[in-house]
């Protein structure tokens, strides 16, 4: 479960340690494990929330002030992302930013789910943007408030590992088949 | 400024002519009825006895365009002097409300004093109590001085003028005038000794509810054309703000300012008794030059212990008995004797005022005189403080009073640590150079004079179904003890540590209160309700509780103990009318929680309506108030203070505390130190009880109630009352 | 560094540090003070302006960001949901203190711009990034709901 957790993890296996798993199926389990030390990570999942208001903080506590997804994930009218957030951190004001800073979709939901249930759910079309597994890990790898995550500025703990590590996982358990934790 | 020298001929009770902006003006200053004794000529007089300046030593400006302005002695910074102070000219002198003005007085203690403190202030919900007789009497003055220039001028009667919203009528011979017309001859004519005041049966405009008497200020605090003293600009001026040491009573062992002066824009840093004060030329590069100072702070003499650390000794030390502040029978043998004996420990902690406005001042020093405009609300202390740090007789300095974003306490310090900061650091850079002085949202949170943390331990027993005995022992600071306020402490209680709880509405056969007074180097300070603050929470939540172990229902429950508050029994009642109270519930998942408390001589009850939010803390629906503060003078700006008052209050109940960390307020802005925001904020119905006593303060009496109501519903929602605050906390 | 700003309407040429939060500029350099200080952390509103149009907390951008796009602050407001706002804001008697309430308005006519009759939940939204100290809320979203009315036909 995706929960505030005290010493969140701060580095991640490398892709080809996983080699030595014979079985393509426990090696993409494992792989995917391993990838899930980020998707679960506060700054990830604070903008994945199950509800319409993200959170804030390693404890993961609800935004303040309350804002919420809105029609397209960009906030309520009059109080959108780009009230507060602009294209960049900005250190001064301790506001992180991005060129799109906005929730992702609620069926994008990693709040409270178990890593076999986000496992499902990254590669659902129905769920994930409509996007192929390949679009899946261009995303995770290229996007660049996928890599904010690991640098989030204003003293925030960064996403484990490095963003390219990341994408080797998710590279190497599509690879592996693509295979899910269970439950 | 208005100001002509005084003819010598003129006696200081008679206000001279004035050319002013707009025209003639004529200036009536008295003194209040209180001191009429004193006579004007002595609080006109200065030292040498002579008289300055007119205008400004004045209470009323009458121009030939008919505008006229009241100088109100009080700061306003929201809580409604400016409109309420003028209403009581307006309504003696039969002004039209349409041309009312208002602005502040400047500083000076003789003729803008406070008569609830003998000096000039503003605090403890005094403005319109102190000021209700002494404006009515300006306003009377100046009106029967209008009346005799108008009868002089028309030769006629004077008895057999009118004067009608700003219009002076001679009926036979069917002749008007304005103000402005008489203003200059009025000007001329001696004060009248005694003047008649209305019947409060006459009244017009004082008490009046239409929406007519809207409030002076309102237009100019919507388009963003209001002045606050941040908003100073003067050609040359610095911007400075103060690294101050992290600990309370922290001092610098070593300062490194090489980084901060190279910084652009970054003018000087020097060291002040405060902290480390960066002189910039603007705001952003002061803020940029101090992140760069290097300092290291002596904290030997510092505060290290943590909150939970004072709270657990705080909590030993109510379980001993402390000095007596009230106690009548024997407690201590009604509880033994009691059928049940209920006990509860309630705990609140340090809170910051944190106005909308940071602390800020701005000072102009040549030298020889000086100039400071700032949110004073102690004008007479900040004055001479200021005096005193650049050496000069107060004489020669200025203080003006503006605009303030907020203070709920915070600028009326006892200390006068702001205007002492803002004239050291003038001085440490030496004169001539302006400077205007700004405390950043860190610097506010984390700078002290906080509502005291305080522990109750209460005790009540139960005998035949009836409440016998109740006993209370408090624990905390007081703010009052080694400041110029210290005389106050009488038999070593505070009466601001014990107010609410020395003396409760309920008759109770035994009864004590007890204090122990600690010694903590946190600076504290009186905050919006002061001792109300937690006294009013801990007793409205063990009546309840009391109440409810015996199952009795909360207002009749109350009503039945309350033969002699006559005043608070009527506020219950009232508001119990205006819910339409049924009892606690739960219904539908809602329960209702009731308060009521005196403070400030104003009677307030209010009943919460409130579900459970879960995670999220209690949800609070809808509060009913009724208020009985004497004579309503602007129903409107009371209802306000009731609905800010509840708001204020339950904000902080909810979700605010600054704790220590060895010493360190641990929040240091609106996100952890957390305010109450409009998704938060209740719907409120407000009745304003009728009453012919005289007036009495709104500014703070709306805050106490709303924290134990809250809680009480809580309580018949099957979650505990909570002990300590804030509830969120409490709740997560 | 030069940055030429477009602020209701006209055109400020500011040497500043380019990481200098918008709002300083504002009201330090080009002397609108309207626009208030309250907490420097996109926590409080109250230096909510618009930024082509949009309202933006001007404490969190730094001047740098700004480029092209106009900037419009309570000085500058106009519009019939401006005069709206503010002659509601008026007639409820909303402001207490009023130093939060430049941002107020800003939010409260950027919301009538996009919502034309708001819903309480509505004002919610649009108006909870604006913290008020003295708690004037129950006035604010009563002046809200008689700007949207007083727009209406």
């Amino acid at each position: 479960m995706a929960q505030p957790n005290a010493t969140p993890a701060s580095e991640l296996r490398p892709a080809a340690s996983f080699s030595s798993v014979a079985n393509a199926r426990d090696r993409a389990v494992a792989l995917f494990q391993e990838a899930a030390k980020v998707l679960q990570h506060p700054r990830c999942v604070n903008c994945h929330p199950r509800g319409d208001r993200p959170m804030q903080t390693d404890q993961m506590r609800p935004h303040e002030p309350m804002v919420v997804r809105g029609a397209d994930g960009h906030g309520a009218p009059g109080l959108t992302c780009t009230t507060c957030h602009g294209n960049a951190n900005y250190e001064t004001a301790r506001v992180p930013g991005d060129l799109h800073w906005h929730l992702a979709p609620a069926s994008m939901a990693w709040e409270g789910m178990s890593v076999g249930q986000i496992c499902e759910q990254l590669k659902d079309p129905k769920r994930n943007g409509n996007r192929t597994l390949a679009a899946v890990i261009d995303h995770a790898s290229n996007d660049s408030l996928v890599k904010w995550g690991w640098n989030p500025g204003g003293g925030r703990t960064p996403a484990p590992g490095t963003n390219a590590e990341f994408g080797e996982l998710l590279r190497a358990w599509a690879d592996a088949g693509a295979h899910c934790p269970a439950g | 400024m208005l100001m002509q020298p005084m003819k010598s001929h003129q006696t200081v009770s008679r206000r001279g002519v004035v050319q002013g902006l707009g025209g003639l003006i004529l200036a009536v200053a008295l003194p209040g009825t209180a001191h009429a004794q004193s006579g004007a000529a002595q609080v006109l007089k200065g030292d040498g006895g002579a008289v300055a300046a007119i205008a400004p030593n004045a209470f009323v400006r009458i121009a030939s365009d008919d505008i006229v302005t009241v100088l109100v002695k009080h700061i306003e910074f929201g809580q409604g002097p400016w409109t309420g102070l003028a209403t009581l000219v307006a309504e003696e002198l039969d002004a039209d409300w349409s041309q009312m003005r208002a602005e502040h007085a400047p500083a000076n203690s003789d003729l803008y004093k406070n008569f609830a403190f003998g000096m000039q202030g503003t605090g403890g919900s005094t403005a319109i109590a102190n000021s209700f007789e002494q404006m009515r009497t300006v306003g009377a003055t100046a009106r029967a001085m209008l009346l005799t220039a108008a009868a002089s001028a028309w030769n006629v009667p004077v008895g057999e003028l009118t004067v009608d919203r700003g219009t002076i009528r001679h009926a036979s011979s069917k002749r008007e005038g304005r103000f402005g017309q008489f203003a200059e001859a009025a000007a001329k004519l001696p004060v009248p000794a005694k003047v008649p005041l209305k019947d409060p049966s006459a009244f017009t405009l004082i008490g009046r509810d239409d929406g007519s008497v809207k409030k002076l200020d309102s237009a100019a605090k919507s388009n963003g054309t209001a002045q606050f003293t941040i908003d100073i600009r003067e050609p040359d001026m610095l911007t400075v703000v103060v690294a101050r040491p992290p600990r309370f009573g922290g001092k610098v062992a070593s300062l490194d300012a090489k980084e901060a002066l190279a910084q652009p824009g970054v003018v000087d840093v020097k060291q002040i008794s405060s902290g480390v004060a960066v002189y910039a030329q603007g705001t952003y590069q002061a803020m940029q030059g101090r992140s760069r100072l290097k300092i290291t702070w002596d904290d030997s003499a510092a505060e290290k212990r943590s909150s939970d650390q004072l709270i657990e000794e705080y909590r030993a030390l109510a379980r001993k008995p402390g000095l007596v502040a009230r106690q009548h029978g024997n407690v201590e043998a009604a509880l033994k004797l009691a059928d049940k004996a209920l006990e509860a420990e309630y705990v609140f902690p340090y809170l910051a005022h944190a106005p909308m406005e940071p602390l800020d001042g701005f000072l102009r020093w040549d030298g020889n005189t000086a100039v400071a405009r700032f949110g004073s609300q102690l004008q007479t202390g900040d004055h001479h403080a200021i005096a005193k740090v650049l050496g000069l007789p107060p004489e020669r300095v200025q203080v003006e009073t503006m605009l303030a974003g907020g203070s709920f306490g915070r600028r009326a310090q006892a200390t006068m640590h702001l205007a002492v900061e803002l004239a050291e650091a003038a001085k440490a850079i030496g004169p001539n150079r302006p400077m205007k002085l700004v405390w950043t949202r860190e610097d506010d949170i984390h700078g002290g004079y906080y509502r005291p943390l305080f522990v109750h331990r209460l005790r009540g027993g139960i005998r035949d179904g009836r409440i016998t005995a109740w006993s209370n022992t408090l624990v905390g600071q007081s703010f009052l003890r080694g400041s110029p306020f210290e005389k106050m402490i009488k038999d070593g209680i505070d009466a601001t540590s014990v107010e609410g709880s020395k003396e409760i509405p309920y008759q109770v056969a035994d009864f004590r209160c007890d204090l122990h007074t600690t010694d903590v180097s946190i600076p504290t300070l009186w905050w919006r309700s002061v001792g109300h603050t937690h006294t009013g929470y801990a007793v409205e939540c063990f009546i309840d509780e009391l109440l409810e172990a015996t199952g009795q229902d909360p207002v009749s429950g109350r009503l039945a103990l309350m033969d002699k508050a006559p005043r608070a029994a009527g506020v219950l009642r009232a508001v119990a009318d205006l819910a339409g109270w049924k009892g606690p519930g739960p219904t539908n998942g809602r329960a209702r929680g009731v308060a009521v408390v005196e403070s400030f001589n104003t009677y307030v009850a209010q009943i919460a309506e409130v579900s459970d939010g879960g995670r999220e803390g209690p949800r609070v629906h809808k509060v009913w108030c009724a208020v009985d503060c004497g004579i309503a003078v602007n129903p409107d700006v009371i209802r306000a203070q009731m609905e800010g008052g509840i708001g204020y209050g339950l904000g902080h109940v909810l979700f605010a505390e600054v704790s220590l960390d060895e010493g360190r307020p641990v929040q240091s802005n609106f996100d952890g130190y957390r305010s109450l925001r409009i998704h938060e904020m209740p719907e409120v119905e407000v009745r304003i009880v009728q009453s012919g006593e005289k007036p009495t303060g709104v500014g703070e009496p709306g805050v106490p109630p709303i924290g134990p109501a809250v809680a009480n519903a809580m309580a018949r929602l099957g979650l505990q009352r909570p002990r300590r605050l804030p509830i969120v906390r409490a709740v997560s | 560094m030069t940055f030429q700003l477009s602020v209701n309407g006209r055109s400020h040429a500011v040497d500043v540090d380019p990481s200098t939060p918008l709002l300083w500029v504002l009201r330090d350099t080009i002397g609108l003070t309207g626009t208030k200080f309250g907490c420097g952390i996109a926590q409080c509103g109250a230096c909510t302006v618009f930024l082509d149009g949009k309202p933006l907390r001007s404490c969190a951008l730094p001047v740098s960001a700004v480029g092209s796009q106009s900037v419009i602050t309570i000085e500058g407001l106009s519009g019939r949901e401006a005069e709206a706002v503010q002659r509601a804001w008026v007639a409820r008697d909303v402001p207490q203190c009023g130093y939060c309430q430049s941002g107020q308005v800003m939010s409260a006519v950027a919301l009538l711009t996009e919502v034309k009759k708001p819903s309480d939940r509505d004002i919610d939204l649009a108006m909870t990034g604006n913290i008020c100290r003295c708690a004037t809320y129950v006035r604010i979203r009563a002046a809200i709901h008689d700007a949207a009315k007083s727009l209406e036909g």
